[in-house]
């Protein structure tokens, strides 16, 4: 573990880049698991008289058209967005890795259904499935998280069935099955770490995805519902003020929600580096 | 013999998206023919549609009365107007084409160029430049960049008309003759609808264009660049051909390749960027049909909407299949 941390702060330290987006990814967690409690405004309460106040000392961010603090929504909404696009890409990467190494590792009939299934999944413009998905499972957040996991899927049962491929003639994959150990146990312990340096970066790539999946969904009005505060439907909310000229409703929160794509996009290379077990040494 | 052949590979992915559509209806949270026969419905008229849509038979039954549905292409009938959910799909479509090929022709336009650039000059400020695009491109949500421009060039500089639709109230349509309203007030000789349809396309296509422009600068510059490092690029420089024959005869042939390939990349993030562009422009077409369709609880328009997309997905990856034989020969060669 203690070697782990040591070769972690090597990678961040070695790039500064790196370091900053997982600075920024800490921020993140941190208003995600506070949320609320360090906003300086109900994120909830409005207040006519202050409606649509341009940014100021009281109110950073300015506040919305029920006069809400627009700050104190956007910390609020961190630890749903962030849930969201965590959640969703836990499912897809466990989901989706393990069916491709599976049929990977296994081939014959394994390997064409999960074909098939990824196939399938891939015919459709992805944000046009999540639609259909949340339209037809029904409109809550629990569905938008599936909807995401579906169409991030794909990428990680492709790229770890192409792993295992490659992977299951190998020299050490021979050796493992020599000692006696089960199929399930070569596919988990020597397969799985050899296919996550490249899990890394699909995962940096598709929370990005995820999160603007997700707040794309709640700006058409599917999953989360008003008042819940969540980034892109502050977005929808603040669309309607943009032609009269309150550019500070729609902005900050589109800001952030631009922020943390970028921050994902960013973490990955310096993620990979730090799983790669050939870079451990 | 090609074609044909690339038709036929392309059927499991039809035969597959129509097998998923056909699920999502059937699962509906609840009872899908109270969604059907709407929310007032008696019991009776609850059992009614159940029978008339054919929800009391089994599973495969239904999905054989489904094909034989959509053979006819009936596609069922929108709850809150009334009308065949084909027909509004059909009169909508040309709208959101218009919009999706300008937006893809815009970003290919801006996005070859900088990606040839970049990889000629590698370290240099158009390098930097295509760098950001590329990442900026994949940051920005595209409603936020549809808004944004919407402050800047209607509420700031007064360039841009209300984002309200196609046209402006003060213009009627072009006489229908291809669905678009460039080309058809082109036939017409109207250059003032013609104008004006141009005004408020702008920026919307220029929203679609941001969003796929940075995968396609990024392949752009990284298959040119792997391009011009190669031998028969080293044979061509050696044998004194001019740079320009270099760059844009063989490096630029083979580099298309990838790009091609991302295209279907592309297309996928256009068909779904499309439905946020259209809400943020209130643009008449098939994304913000499904919109309002969805907001109503309406599932067969849904349904419908997600069923033509996907269709029209599998038919441009055959399109690009085919442009991609087209561009290299081996492959016509294996075939």
């Amino acid at each position: 573990m203690n070697q782990i941390l040591r070769h972690a702060r090597y990678v961040l330290g070695e790039n500064p880049v790196t370091a900053a987006s997982f600075g920024m990814f800490a921020l993140f967690i941190i208003a995600a698991i506070l949320g609320p409690t360090i906003a300086p405004y109900d994120p909830l309460a409005s207040n006519t008289a202050q409606a649509l106040a341009g940014p100021s000392p009281a109110h950073w961010f300015g506040t919305d058209q029920l006069g809400r603090d627009i700050f104190s929504r956007i910390i609020a909404a961190t630890r749903l967005d962030m849930g969201i696009a965590l959640s969703s890409v836990a499912l897809a990467f466990g989901v989706g890795t393990i069916a491709g190494l599976a049929a990977g590792y296994r081939g014959g009939w394994l390997d064409r259904v999960v074909g098939r299934i990824v196939d399938t999944i891939m015919a459709f413009p992805l944000f046009v499935l999540a639609m259909g998905i949340v339209a037809a499972l029904g409109n809550n957040i629990e569905n938008i998280i599936y909807a995401t996991a579906i169409i991030n899927l794909p990428i990680y049962a492709r790229l770890a069935r192409a792993e295992a491929n490659v992977r299951r003639e190998a020299g050490f994959v021979e050796a493992a099955r020599l000692c006696g150990n089960s199929e399930t146990r070569i596919v988990l312990t020597q397969l799985f770490p050899n296919v996550m340096p490249l899990m890394m970066v699909q995962i940096s790539l598709t929370l990005g995805y995820a999160i603007l999946n997700a707040a794309g969904l709640s700006f058409i009005g599917l999953g989360v519902r008003p008042p819940t505060p969540e980034w892109g439907i502050m977005v929808a909310e603040g669309a309607s003020n943009i032609i009269s000229g309150e550019w500070w409703v729609a902005l900050f929160p589109g800001l952030v929600l631009m922020a943390a794509v970028f921050c994902f996009n960013l973490m990955g290379d310096g993620l990979r580096d730090i799983v790669d077990p050939r870079r451990r040494t | 013999m090609i074609v044909l052949r690339r038709l036929v590979s392309a059927l499991p992915s039809v035969i597959g998206v129509i097998i998923v559509t056909f699920l999502l209806t059937r699962a509906l949270p609840g009872d899908p023919a109270a969604y059907f026969a709407g929310p007032a419905a008696t019991q009776q008229a609850i059992d009614e549609v159940r029978h008339q849509l054919g929800f009391d038979r089994s599973l495969p039954v239904q999905f054989v009365d489904y094909v034989k549905h959509l053979a006819q292409g009936d596609l069922g009938t929108s709850l809150s107007t009334g009308q065949p959910v084909i027909d509004e799909l059909i009169t909508r479509l040309p709208a959101s084409a218009e919009l999706t090929l300008l937006g893809l022709l815009l970003a290919v336009a801006v996005a070859l160029p900088l990606g040839i650039t970049a990889a000629m000059r590698p370290g240099s400020w158009v390098d930097h430049s295509c760098r950001i695009v590329a990442t900026a491109g994949v940051s920005l949500p595209t409603f936020f960049t549809g808004l944004l421009l919407v402050y800047i060039f209607y509420y700031l500089m007064g360039w841009a008309p209300a984002p309200l639709g196609r046209l402006d109230v003060f213009y009627t349509a072009p006489p229908n003759w291809t669905g678009f309203y460039l080309i058809d007030s082109l036939i017409a000789r109207d250059w003032e609808t013609f104008t004006a349809a141009l005004s408020q396309l702008a920026l919307p296509a220029f929203t679609m264009a941001l969003f796929s422009l940075a995968p396609l600068a990024r392949v752009t510059r990284a298959s040119m660049l792997a391009a011009l490092g190669s031998e028969f690029i080293r044979t061509a420089r050696a044998s004194g051909l001019s740079r320009m024959r270099i760059v844009y005869v063989y490096a630029f042939r083979n580099a298309m390749l990838p790009v091609i390939t991302t295209l279907g990349m592309v297309f996928s993030f256009l068909l779904g960027a499309n439905v946020l562009v259209e809400k943020v422009f209130a643009w008449p077409g098939i994304g913000s049909y499904a919109i309002e369709a969805l907001i109503a609880s309406d599932y067969a328009p849904v349904q419908g909407f997600v069923l033509t997309m996907a269709l029209l997905y599998v038919l441009l990856n055959l399109a690009i299949d085919l442009v991609y034989g087209l561009v290299d020969p081996r492959v016509r060669l294996e075939a």
